[in-house]
């Protein structure tokens, strides 16, 4: 299957089948926010346990494709215990390296490179074949932006 | 199965024969209507079996020279055109084009003479009794179905009204309401899925009373669910209840009359009936369509305009604000003619001999690791198969599906409700069409074995 080894490195499909930090917490004092990706129905729970400056605990539940969940089960492997300044500097990365530039998108040249570098990510290193198949862009991402939510409501719980 | 000697209709190139059981039957029939043009829509002719081949060699997205043979297993979502289609289209802006209802030159008349042929053409495949003034061009479905609800609901419905509809409605048959209810406050009463896809009539009476409208899927574009439309429209008929039906999964593929049917108004679209995107349709009675007021405000739909007011115009034009999709009309006759050429009874007795074939030969295949929703029995469903590949997520198995030219539709089909009824997240479905053969069921089922290999179930 040419080109499916791209997407599905033999990681991911490890992270599908056993999905690391998978459950709930108790909120509060965990945050918990929803993300829904409407094209396909796929939706993701993340809770975030954020004490200080620091994301003590992240838990995962919902339901979706092996690549919306694996790329869950390594984030969340990948920011728990990071400052959130660090786990905000993760996002963006992972996010940057999971967008394209339209010219890259539209040019027939060699398949298009990630802006962003994921290889100091661990696992998700992984990931970085999703760039070539844009429609599954969202599914990895899901996540990520669920987190991103779920720290903007502790910064908006502890100003309060 | 024979292959038996195929058969010219009505300048349609031979894409029918007739059954071989059926042989002398079918040809009587034949010879007798190869002179004339049958009523089209209610005409009740002996099912042919439809030469898939030479059906296929109409479509040149089918034959295109790109990696993998291109296996469409998606007609539910949008279905491919016929060169005729095209060519109609590509035909009335080279030589026709010109605003309707509007210029007094030849070549404005021309166009709008194509475009109300266009309309007339699709009166009669539904079985309209009046197709000038019934018929209404709209975008898709989803708009014939704002129309429907907007237009006759809010002159129709207080605060209190009940609304009789289905647990397996598509999001166009039911955000349309929902939006109507919050605005003035009717009461949504659904007819609930049972397990097996069925719908749960047996409080059709209880759930009827005092609903002044029933609006259903004919179709299920989920589960194939074929619903019975006697009972409903039986029901709604005691109760005073008007009755609006959403054809977008059905029109394309049974024979469809209207006036059979008993229903007031009906929703379907074009580009899921070989026709082009951007245009569908809203057939409504003509007294029901007399009575509710216009739905878009602009040009093309008033007699007269005042600076303190406006006289709508008649039937149909009243619903048709602004330019109308004037070449996708033309390019919906063009592929009412096609199906006309085809028979709707040999389309639907195509689809339902492939459907039996496709839950067979994956069942053999894939036994209990596949679950296909729906109704077990085939004459129960359309040619829809919604798939869930144990241990393998449907975007995933749609992917892998795609490395061997397969095409398929993985998520939630527009139909969120009933996917939480069904307790699933996303499932794959294939719909077969017209074009589809017993080899595109082969290539589905191949790449299924496939897709289970490369996840590792095997």
């Amino acid at each position: 299957m040419s080109g499916l080894e791209d997407l599905y490195r033999e990681i991911i499909l490890d992270h599908y089948r056993n999905p690391r930090n998978d459950g709930e917490l108790p909120t509060p004092p965990a945050q918990r926010a929803e993300g829904f990706n409407p094209l396909c129905g796929d939706e993701v729970v993340v809770y975030a346990e954020v004490d200080g400056d620091k994301l003590r605990d992240v838990k995962i539940a919902g339901q979706g494709c092996s690549i919306s969940r694996s790329s869950a089960s390594m984030m969340s492997v990948a920011v728990k215990g990071l400052s959130t300044t660090e786990v905000r500097e993760v996002i963006r990365t992972f996010k940057a390296a999971m967008s394209m530039h339209e010219s890259q998108l539209e040019s027939d040249e060699a398949l298009p490179g990630p802006r962003a570098d994921l290889s100091g990510l661990g696992d998700l290193a992984a990931l970085q074949g999703v760039v070539k198949f844009p429609v599954r862009i969202k599914c990895a991402t899901l996540s990520w932006n669920t987190l991103a939510q779920c720290l903007d409501q502790a910064e908006q719980a502890a100003g309060s | 199965m024979g292959r038996p000697a195929t058969l010219r209709i009505r300048g349609v190139r031979p894409h029918l024969a007739p059954y071989t059981e059926n042989v002398s039957a079918a040809s009587d029939t034949l010879a007798e209507s190869a002179g004339r043009q049958p009523s089209v829509g209610t005409s009740r002719r002996p099912a042919r079996r439809l030469e898939v081949a030479a059906i296929k060699s109409d479509f040149p997205v089918l034959d295109r020279q790109e990696g993998d043979d291109l296996v469409f297993l998606d007609s539910a979502a949008s279905s491919q055109k016929p060169i005729a289609v095209i060519e109609a289209m590509d035909h009335y802006y080279r030589t026709s084009h010109a605003n309707v209802h509007r210029g007094v030159y030849r070549l404005a008349e021309q166009a709008t003479n194509l475009y109300e042929a266009a309309r007339s053409k699709v009166g009669r495949f539904v079985g309209a009794s009046d197709p000038s003034r019934e018929i209404v061009f709209t975008k898709n479905a989803t708009e014939a179905l704002n129309l429907a609800v907007r237009s006759w609901g809010r002159a129709n419905l207080r605060q209190g009204d009940a609304v009789l509809l289905t647990e397996i409605e598509h999001h166009a048959n039911l955000v349309p309401w929902l939006m109507l209810a919050e605005e003035i406050g009717v009461e949504l009463r659904y007819l609930r899925v049972m397990s097996d896809g069925e719908l749960d009539l047996s409080q059709l009476e209880q759930k009827m009373t005092g609903a002044r409208v029933v609006s259903f899927t004919l179709c299920s574009n989920v589960l194939g669910t074929l619903v019975p439309v006697e009972p409903i429209v039986s029901a709604a008929r005691a109760a005073g209840a008007t009755v609006i039906a959403d054809g977008a999964q059905f029109v394309p593929h049974m024979r469809t009359n209207v006036r059979e049917l008993g229903i007031d108004m009906l929703a379907f679209t074009g580009h899921k009936m070989l026709g082009p995107t951007g245009v569908g349709v809203l057939w409504g009675k003509a007294e029901v369509l007399e009575s509710m007021p216009p739905f878009l405000g602009g040009g093309e739909m008033i007699s007269d305009v005042r600076l303190d007011g406006f006289t709508p115009a008649e039937l149909p034009l009243k619903f048709e604000a602004g330019t109308p999709p004037i070449a996708e009309a033309i390019g919906l006759g063009a592929a009412v003619d096609y199906l006309d050429g085809l028979g709707m009874e040999a389309v639907r007795a195509h689809e339902l001999q492939l459907v039996e074939y496709a839950m067979r030969r994956l069942a053999e295949d894939h036994g209990d690791r596949l679950k296909i929703h729906g109704p077990q029995d085939p004459e129960r469903r359309g040619g829809v198969l919604s798939m869930e590949l144990e241990g393998v997520h449907a975007h995933d198995l749609s992917q892998v599906l795609d490395s061997r030219g397969v095409c398929i539709r993985a998520g939630h089909h527009c139909a969120k409700p009933l996917m939480r009824c069904l307790r699933v997240g996303a499932t794959a479905r294939a719909s077969l069409y017209v074009y589809n053969d017993e080899s595109d069921v082969d290539a589905l089922s191949a790449a299924l074995s496939e897709a289970s290999a490369f996840f590792g179930l095997r």
